[in-house]
């Protein structure tokens, strides 16, 4: 083949053009493909907040409600459950917890509008395991001297009663408290904390 | 008689001839089979890489079969394995099958990859064969774990809880990665059904792709051997290896008896214990999902449980998480870490085979550790075989650099 003719800076001018061309259309064409795969409008809207009757809860149970296909678990503490953790801010690694997710009005001591009740997302903040409500008396304890609380069984993470993870364990942070607001005494309302109505 | 025999084989040939000048159908024949010449002296480490086509040949088919009557849908998924498993016309046969085959693919290719290490066959000139074959196996390992969330278990979901939210791990970018990869908030209904449809055909593709490209690279470069003699360096006047033969016959009729004997133990598995005693399908995974509740135990099946038990070591999430990953793609560098001139454990030092019996322990002792419940004790073994086996790799340069490595013959011995 004869190339003597052939103006070599205009052939590779048309390569990068077509090249350059061609690579945004590549790229535009895998936006829609990736978009796809991210939640759907659908699955957004699933997340609305639920109503809860929380009056028949007893001292010292603990009930699991679904918020946006999570558990939330609700814990009615007794006087003696919040000595125990009070006592062991030496143990926990955020006592305070300032690295961890909560709203403005759990981040005190005790994680809760209420004292007495714990709101909280029953997902561990390692890799996502459900952990399960071991009391301080409970057969299964997974430490000695263990004041109750939470275990998860997937990486070995332990919680205490407001759900302040322990040093030592996988969970980097404390489980997440979400938003929550007493509609009337004995009705929780999970997912909602706007002040009006 | 004589004429009509004669007859045939000329229609047959014929035949042959007209598709010949229409497509390579002898040239790919020859190349890849009835002349491909292969070393002679193939022993029983040898068969695993036609097993492995063969496993994929069983997925292939029963998957298609179990596609029929399976929904990929959180509400029906449980309900249609059992459907399959107790209503569907030998559907609990094509079930087993699969499950079997999924824990049967793992074994062999485990010993196909020991098999690599024995005889140093991922070394030069053979790099990307070896790399071919590790991405075969990272993207089978992506198979099964597509495929596990299939039958909505316990095990199922909370199986991809947890690997879905190591990638959530990951700094910044970790948690939009993990809401895309489930597309949802929680594992759910979404993400049950993409799974489905990158369990039969994405990866199914990608795994029949790199087989091809697996396979070619072999042929390019020529089968390894248990002496670690390049058979190609002792040609005859008409350019064939002298210590070769060719595939077909000699080598297709040895994997067709060893597929023969594979196969009665693989249906030996699949008619008395399918479930091998919740190894292959794990007890808890016969109880439906329940996003409110964790299993008491749960761990991954069988093949994942050296990596589980690295990933549990390390008391850091992110760290954990960077081990695991370390743990699986390591393998990738072997090529280059191993700086012996020597292939075959044969005719290599005591160094070499010394980290290769450890590693071999820390991986059976880890992979045992992954299944067991955490406890303190556990821990600290986990911790100490999750060293051992890093060192096998990272010391590598070292103790194969100054290994007392015997003389290699120049042919491979009789």
């Amino acid at each position: 083949m004869d190339n003597s003719n052939v103006d070599k800076g205009r052939r590779r001018f048309l390569t990068a053009a077509a090249t350059v061309v061609g690579g945004a259309g590549a790229a535009a064409g895998a936006v829609p493909f990736i978009a796809t795969m991210t939640p759907s409008e659908k699955t957004k809207a699933i997340g609305a907040p639920v109503e809860v009757d929380i009056s028949k809860l007893q001292p010292g149970e603990r009930m699991i409600e679904k918020w946006q296909g999570k558990p939330v678990w609700i814990l009615r503490r007794t006087q003696e459950m919040l000595d125990d953790i009070a006592a062991q801010n030496e143990a926990v690694s955020d006592p305070a917890s300032e690295a961890s997710s909560q709203p403005a009005y759990a981040t005190n001591e005790y994680r809760a509008r209420e004292d007495e009740y714990l709101v909280v997302i029953g997902i561990c903040t390692h890799l996502g395991c459900s952990p399960s409500f071991i009391l301080k008396d409970g057969d299964n304890s997974p430490v000695v001297d263990w004041k109750g609380g939470f275990f998860c069984p997937c990486h070995g993470s332990r919680f205490d009663l407001a759900g302040r993870v322990f040093k030592g364990v996988p969970a980097p942070t404390n489980l997440v408290i979400p938003p929550y607001k007493f509609i009337s005494p004995g009705q929780l309302l999970i997912g909602d904390d706007s002040e009006a109505a | 008689m004589a004429n009509i025999e004669k007859n045939i084989i000329d229609g047959l040939t014929g035949l042959r001839d007209w598709v010949d000048d229409r497509f390579p159908l002898m040239q790919n024949w020859n190349e890849h089979l009835a002349k491909y010449y292969a070393p002679k002296n193939f022993n029983f480490w040898y068969y695993f890489g036609g097993f492995a086509l063969l496993v994929f040949a069983i997925q292939i088919l029963t998957g298609i079969w179990l596609t029929m009557n399976y929904k990929p849908s959180a509400a029906e998924a449980f309900a249609s394995v059992e459907y399959i498993m107790r209503d569907v016309s030998w559907g609990w046969l094509i079930r087993y099958m699969h499950s079997t085959g999924a824990s049967a693919f793992f074994i062999v290719i485990y010993l196909h990859m020991f098999r690599a290490l024995l005889y140093g066959s991922y070394k030069k000139p053979r790099e990307l064969l070896w790399l071919s074959g590790m991405g075969l196996y990272l993207v089978l390992m992506a198979e099964a774990f597509f495929g596990y969330l299939l039958p909505w278990g316990q095990m199922s979901y909370w199986g991809a809880q947890v690997i879905i939210s190591l990638f959530g791990a990951l700094p910044f970018i970790g948690d939009t990665l993990s809401l895309w990869i489930r597309g949802d908030f929680v594992v759910s209904d979404v993400t049950l059904n993409r799974f489905f449809s990158l369990h039969v055909i994405a990866f199914p593709l990608l795994i029949f792709g790199l087989i091809g490209a697996h396979i070619l690279a072999l042929h390019e470069v020529g089968s390894n051997n248990p002496d670690g003699v390049e058979i190609k360096k002792n040609k005859n006047a008409e350019g064939i290896p002298v210590d070769g033969i060719p595939f077909h016959p000699y080598y297709t009729v040895k994997d067709i008896f060893g597929a023969t004997v594979f196969l009665i133990f693989f249906f030996g598995v699949v008619f008395f214990v399918p479930e091998m005693n919740g190894y292959f399908l794990e007890h808890a995974n016969f109880i439906p999902a329940n996003p409110l509740k964790t299993p008491e135990h749960i761990a991954p099946v069988w093949y994942f449980t050296p990596f589980y038990a690295i990933l549990r070591a390390v008391p850091d999430q992110l760290g954990g998480v960077i081990a695991m990953g370390l743990a699986t793609n390591i393998f990738l560098l072997l090529p280059w870490l191993d700086r012996s001139p020597v292939k075959s454990t044969r005719y290599r030092g005591w160094n070499f085979r010394c980290a290769l019996t450890l590693f071999v322990i820390s991986f059976f002792v880890l992979g045992w550790l992954g299944m067991q419940p955490v406890t303190p004790l556990f821990t600290w073994m986990a911790r100490f075989f999750s060293l051992v086996y890093f060192a096998f790799f990272l010391l590598m340069p070292f103790y194969t650099a100054i290994d007392n490595d015997k003389s290699v013959p120049d042919r491979v011995k009789d």
